[in-house]
Order: structure tokens, then sequence, then C-alpha cells
């Protein structure tokens, strides 16, 4: 342990901490800008610069341990002004259109500003005149409001170890741009948008496409349209964090009401069609699974799963010679997607043409995934029409002056609304695997689990592993989130394959973000592993009241296969509920 | 994968292979691909991304730091215009224009005819002789801009 003295208060913490983690544990907010919980300190702004006795420099509290016998002094007028300095630094290289900027109100540069109280800019005006990067058409990077952090490049190498992005050039004309200065659709960039969570300022944001929801919710008359709305899982654990309440509070119902009131026709809930991702994807794990227990073909396992946009990206550029292991279940979006303009436009005798079709989603990679192969077609139209982040969801929320926490609970409609607990859980990393082996154990063995719970998947760790008893067989399962800890796992898995091995695992949950969709790239920002963990708990709370906890217990799910689908993996439900995925270089030929 | 795969010379290749694994080798094999190509090709980066086991952001990361490095192809005869600061007292800026005006392209620009290119450099160690142009390998000192058709001139043959 290290002892010290921070503003003269003694302060006793373990060796290795930093001047800024101490400052913290003492109540004292030490101001920083490109520093970030989820990253290494990168000492790029200079803000967290504090004085410590005997030592003629600034010191950055960031990266600088606290040492025995420190006397640290992290708030006097002279660092105060010395910080004013590098805020209007900063801000002599920074358009001052914060009226017009997507980060408005949640900026936190604009933050900083605001307290240190600059009400003037002593420095000249330099700004850089550099494109727009709207080539994903789900994130845009303006590299003239980049304050060159860091921590999106960061993010992008370090936990994502996708390398889309990188500082190139150096010194003032430092900027934030792929490799070769491609567009970004044509690199390795697999739109998590884990860069634009981290953003502190407006240079990277998703794509907003809330006007052309409204436009939709609009129309009138011969043009009027049908709007069916679906909110995925995560949504509900993070949206009210936009609204004051605290993370991990569920507002499933609410968040229902507030649809109805933005003008949506009809609300269903994704979480319904994790069930039914869950009957196909399940259906198949067992058949691979089965047909491996036997000896008879063992070369499907392990199954991975298929949920995650940016994960799909991902193997289909990096680990496309695992193409045959990925199940070829489409996401539960695309499932809603798919069974909205089929089975529920036939039932509400509506012309699916005249549906228009919004998903909530936590990511903004799902507004990718919506146009990412002709599948996403299956039902003759688009399946999805627009896809909305959590925060684009807040933004008209409060544009429509709805009083979110103080609606009245509403119900979701049926017959795609209700859901069970298992999928609920696909919004946290663990849950996939979870709801389908509470499922695949009724599949095999034809009975329900006495005990649904399988903690052993869950939690914030990076990689988790399992072995789960089904009748005597062990099965054996791995769930890894965040990508850049995947390639741990399947370059395992890769391995053993081309020495002729038995898999490591049966099967593999992948999830891009850290802590699953709870942590999306489209959800409220400021993000931390706290927030998360309690993001994460209001999930599996949700899933603990479930009157179902199985995704083969909801009645709905069982109404939708006698009605419409037959038999989970049937020929309709892979023309309508499955996919392909193709082999594609990492930069665009 | 690029359609067709760029060509390495043995000379080349066998320096990769030597590098490969050594620590700082990034820079030394970036050096001797723009000695071979006169800058780095982007298809020769994308090569070394692949046998270097490196992303390719990683690669430009470093080439664009590095003012020497180019990106793009220079002139068959590169011309540096001295501007340390000796050179840009006796007159360098004046050099660096009048190079301008007779080729009609900018610094960092190369010709039509893909004969010149110029580039404002700083300091190249010859202090004595100010204001300093090069074309490539060549040194012309004590320079006046009435000069400096004359020597463009030699190169155009």
């Amino acid at each position: 342990m290290v002892n010290a003295k921070i503003n003269g208060v003694p302060v006793q913490v373990a060796e290795g901490t930093t001047i800024l983690e101490a400052a913290e544990k003492v109540n004292i907010k030490i101001p920083k800008l490109c520093y970030n919980d989820d990253l290494p300190p990168w000492a790029a702004c200079g803000i967290c610069v504090v004085k410590v006795e005997k030592n003629p420099k600034m010191l950055r509290a960031c990266c600088t341990p606290l040492e025995e016998g420190m006397s640290v002094i992290t708030h006097d007028p002279e660092i105060v002004q010395v910080r004013k300095t590098v805020i209007e630094l900063i801000l002599s290289t920074h358009p001052d259109d914060c009226l017009q900027c997507p980060r408005n109100g949640s900026c936190e540069l604009q933050t900083l500003a605001a307290e240190f109280g600059i009400r003037e800019q002593p420095f000249e005006k330099r700004l850089r005149d550099l494109p727009l990067d709207t080539s994903t058409g789900t994130l845009v990077l303006n590299p003239d409001k980049c304050v060159r952090c860091g921590r999106c490049v960061l993010v992008c190498q370090e936990m994502q170890n996708v390398w889309a992005i990188e500082f190139l050039g150096r010194g003032e004309n430092t900027r934030i741009a792929p490799a070769a200065d491609v567009a970004l659709a044509d690199g390795p960039c697999i739109k998590c948008g884990q860069c634009a969570a981290h953003c502190p300022v407006g240079a990277i944001y998703e794509n907003d496409q809330t006007k052309e929801v409204w436009d939709a919710l609009m129309k009138t008359g011969a043009d009027d349209m049908t709007c069916v709305v679906q909110i995925a899982p995560a949504v509900r654990v993070a949206l009210g964090e936009e609204f004051g309440l605290e993370p991990g509070t569920v507002i499933t119902k609410k968040i229902y009401a507030a649809l109805r009131r933005l003008g949506f026709d009809v609300v269903f809930d994704t979480n319904f069609s994790a069930d039914l991702t869950i009957m196909e994807e399940g259906t198949e794990f067992v058949k691979r699974f089965t047909d491996y227990a036997s000896g008879k073909k063992k070369e499907l396992l392990p199954l991975i799963t298929s949920c995650c946009p940016s994960w799909v990206d991902y193997m289909e550029k990096y680990y496309h010679d695992m193409i045959p292991n990925f199940s070829t279940a489409k996401s539960p979006q695309q499932m809603m997607g798919a069974m909205i303009k089929t089975y529920w436009a036939e039932k509400a005798k509506v012309d699916p043409k005249k549906i228009f079709s919004v998903s909530i989603m936590p990511c903004t990679a799902k507004k990718w995934e919506n146009g990412r192969n002709k599948d996403m077609w299956s039902s003759g139209y688009k399946d999805v029409d627009t896809t909305l982040t959590t925060r684009e969801l807040a933004r008209m929320i409060k544009q429509a002056g709805i009083d979110l926490v103080n609606l009245p609970d509403e119900e979701a409609d049926s017959p795609l609304g209700p859901y069970t607990g298992a999928g609920t859980i696909f919004g946290a990393t663990g849950g996939v695997m979870e709801a389908a082996l509470r499922t695949a154990y009724n599949l095999i063995t034809k009975e329900d689990l006495k005990d649904v719970n399988f903690t052993g998947v869950r939690g914030i760790s990076g990689i988790k592993e399992a072995r789960i008893h089904v009748k005597g067989i062990e099965v054996r399962v791995a769930v890894a989130h965040q990508m850049g800890n995947i390639a741990q796992v399947l370059d395992m898995v890769r391995t053993a394959r081309d020495k002729g091995e038995d898999a490591p695992w049966h099967f593999i949950e992948v999830m891009a973000c850290r802590g699953g969709c709870i942590g999306g790239g489209g959800q409220p920002y400021g993000a931390t592993d706290e927030m998360r963990q309690k993001r994460i708990a209001g999930i599996y709370s949700d899933d603990e009241k479930s009157t179902y906890r199985c995704s083969h217990q909801n009645p709905y799910i069982t109404q939708v296969y006698a009605d419409f689908l037959g038999e989970p993996n049937s020929h309709k439900a892979h023309e309508l509920l499955h996919t392909h995925y193709e082999k594609r270089s990492v930069y665009k030929v | 994968m690029p359609a067709a795969r760029i060509e390495f010379s043995k000379g080349l290749q066998d320096f990769i292979q030597e590098w490969k694994d050594k620590p700082g080798n990034l820079i030394m094999i970036l050096h001797r691909v723009q000695q071979e190509f006169s800058y780095i090709p982007r298809e020769a980066a994308e090569r070394l991304a692949e046998e270097l086991s490196m992303p390719l952001a990683k690669i430009y990361g470093v080439i664009t730091f590095y003012h020497l490095f180019k990106t793009t192809k220079p002139g068959k005869h590169r011309i540096a215009v001295c501007m340390g600061t000796a050179c840009y007292l006796k007159g360098g800026q004046t050099l660096l224009e009048e190079c301008e005006d007779i080729l009609g392209i900018k610094g960092h620009e190369v010709t039509d005819d893909g004969l010149f290119s110029i580039d404002a450099v700083r300091c190249v160690g010859c202090c004595g002789l100010a204001p300093v142009l090069m074309v490539g390998n060549d040194v012309y000192g004590k320079l006046t801009k009435e000069q400096v058709p004359e020597i463009i001139a030699k190169y155009r043959g």
C-alpha cells in the first residue's frame, strides 16, 4: 500500500494506483478529457495536470502513479489557469457549431468549457476542412470535430482489435482516418460503434435516421403506412438513463406506451423473436450435436452464434474459414422483420407494401444488418425498413414531449410481443448461450430443467467457459464478448481443427461489444463497467420475473409454429428465418 | 487481396525475411520498399501487412507520421528546396516559388509528364552553401533565382 496526501487529505491506496484514481477515492474530481475508464491512460490532452511537491513540473494525473509520501495539489489558481488554457487551445481548432452538433448537450468538451467558464477565444481559430465520411450508413466520421484524444483509435485497435482507424499524419495535422484514407465502409470497420460511444465530442456519431421514421409516422391518406416497431432486449435497461433513471432500470412497459404515443400502430418486442431465434438455433445445435455425439459428423461443431451483426461482419472478413460453423439463424431483429411482413401482415390483413417496419436497437451495426444481403428482403420487401439506436429513440421521445418516466404501463401487441426470460437475456453477454441451453436441454431430453440458471456463462469477464451435463453427455461451451477477446477463442478452435483434434467447445457465443448488447455502440453515452453490470442485473431481474423462462414455453411461439412455420428449421423457416454468409476481403478490392 | 500481387525484387524479399522478426522492423523495411519504388505504393503496404501479419492501419500510421515516406509517386527528378534556417534567411522561399512558377506545380505535386516534383525540406546539411536546392542527389548551392531555369532545363532532356 502507498500512503500519500492529496490536497492535504491523507490517502492510502494500492501500489500502482494513479493520482487520478486516488483522488476519486477522497472525493476530489480532477477534470479529464482524453481519459476513459475502459482504456489505458493516453495522456493526450493535458487537462488532468496536478502539482506534486518538490517536482518543478506539473504532472498528468491520469498516468502518474501515486507514490509513498507524495503530496499532491489538484486544484489551485495556477493549475486551473493552465487547464483553462489547454481547453482554450483545443477550442481554437474546434468548430463552434455546438447548436447543430449531434453531441450538443452530451459533449464532454462542451461540459468542460462550461465548467471552466470559457467566455473568450484568445487564440487564433485554425479550423481544418476535412470531408465527412458517411460511407457506412451507420456511423458518421467528422474529422473536423476531432480533438485527437485517441479514444476511438484505442477502442478500435485495443478493445476491438479491428484496426479500422488510425492516427494519420503528425502534429497538428494528425487526423483520425482509415488506412490509406479509404472510406470507412471499404476497410475493416465492423460498425460496432464503440468509437462513437467513446468519442467525447461530435467527431464520430450514429447516422441519425429519426427523420425517416417521423416522415413515415406522419404519412396520411393514400400514403398512410402501418408503422410497426420492435424493441431489442438491451434497450429496456438503458433508455431510462436518458431520462434520469439509474442504469438497469427496466422500463419495458413504459417504452411500449411511449412508442404508441409517438404514433406507432403496432408495438412488438424483439424478445419474442429472440425466443424464435432460440427455437431455430437451438434446433440447429441439437441436430449438429446429435450427429457429433453419434460420431456421424464431427466437423460441424462448434456451432457459433450469429445474432451480432458486427461479429458477422468480422467473421466474414477474418474467419471466413469458419462459415460452416456459423449458425444460419438470422438475428432476432431480422426474424421479427420477416415475421411482421409475412405472418403478421397476413393475419392482420395488411398489405406488406404498406408496412413500415422500425427496430429500436442498442446497436449501430443493426443499421447495416437490415440491408446486409438479399436474405434481408425475405418477405419480398425490406424486412426492417429503418433501425434506430437507443439514443435516437430517446431523442424522439424528448422531441415529442413525452414524460417517459411517468407514463402508465402498457403491454406489447400480440402475437409477436409476449416473451420469455430467455428472450430478454439476449441483451447480455452469455444470454444467448444460456437461452439456447435452456431449450436445447428440452429438445434433447424432452424434459424441462429444474434450475434454468446457467450462472457460469454470466458476468463481465471477457471469456467464459462452462461444461453442462445433459443426461450424461458433456456439452462444452464458451462465451466471448468485446471483439478483441474473440481471436483467442477462435484461434484455439482453428488449431484443433487443423490438427484434426476434437473442438475445444461445442457451442460458442460471440458478441462484439463489452458486456454484450447492453454495452452496444448505440446505447446512452458514458458506459462504464459499473453501469454495464447494472444493466446486466436489470436484464436478469426481468428474466427472473418472467412467467416462462424458456423460449419453447412461450405459448405464442408454439402458435406461430402451429399456424405458420410448421417446425423449427422447416423449409418455410429456412426461407424466412435463416441466412447465408460469404467470404469477404478486409479491404475492398 | 489486390487482384495482381505487386512484384518485390529478390533483394527486397530477402531484406524482409531478414528483418521480419526483429524489433523495429517496420521502419527498416519501409525504407527498403521506398528505395525500390521511390514511394510506398498501396499494394506494397498491403503486401507488407500480410507478410508481417500487421494491420494495414498500423503501417499507414507510420508512413504518414514520417515526412520521408511518400504515398504518391514522386517525379523522376525530385527537387528539394531547403528551408532550413540558413537557406530560408538567404532566400530559400524565392527559390521555391521560382521552381513552382517554372513547373506550374506546388510543393508535394508532380508535373503532368511525371518528370519533376517539388518538396520544401528542412536542413539538407550544407548550410555553408545556402541557399541550397537539390535535384535528386545533385546539390546546387549559393543560388540566385536567376540560376533556377538553367538547372531545371538540364534535367528536361
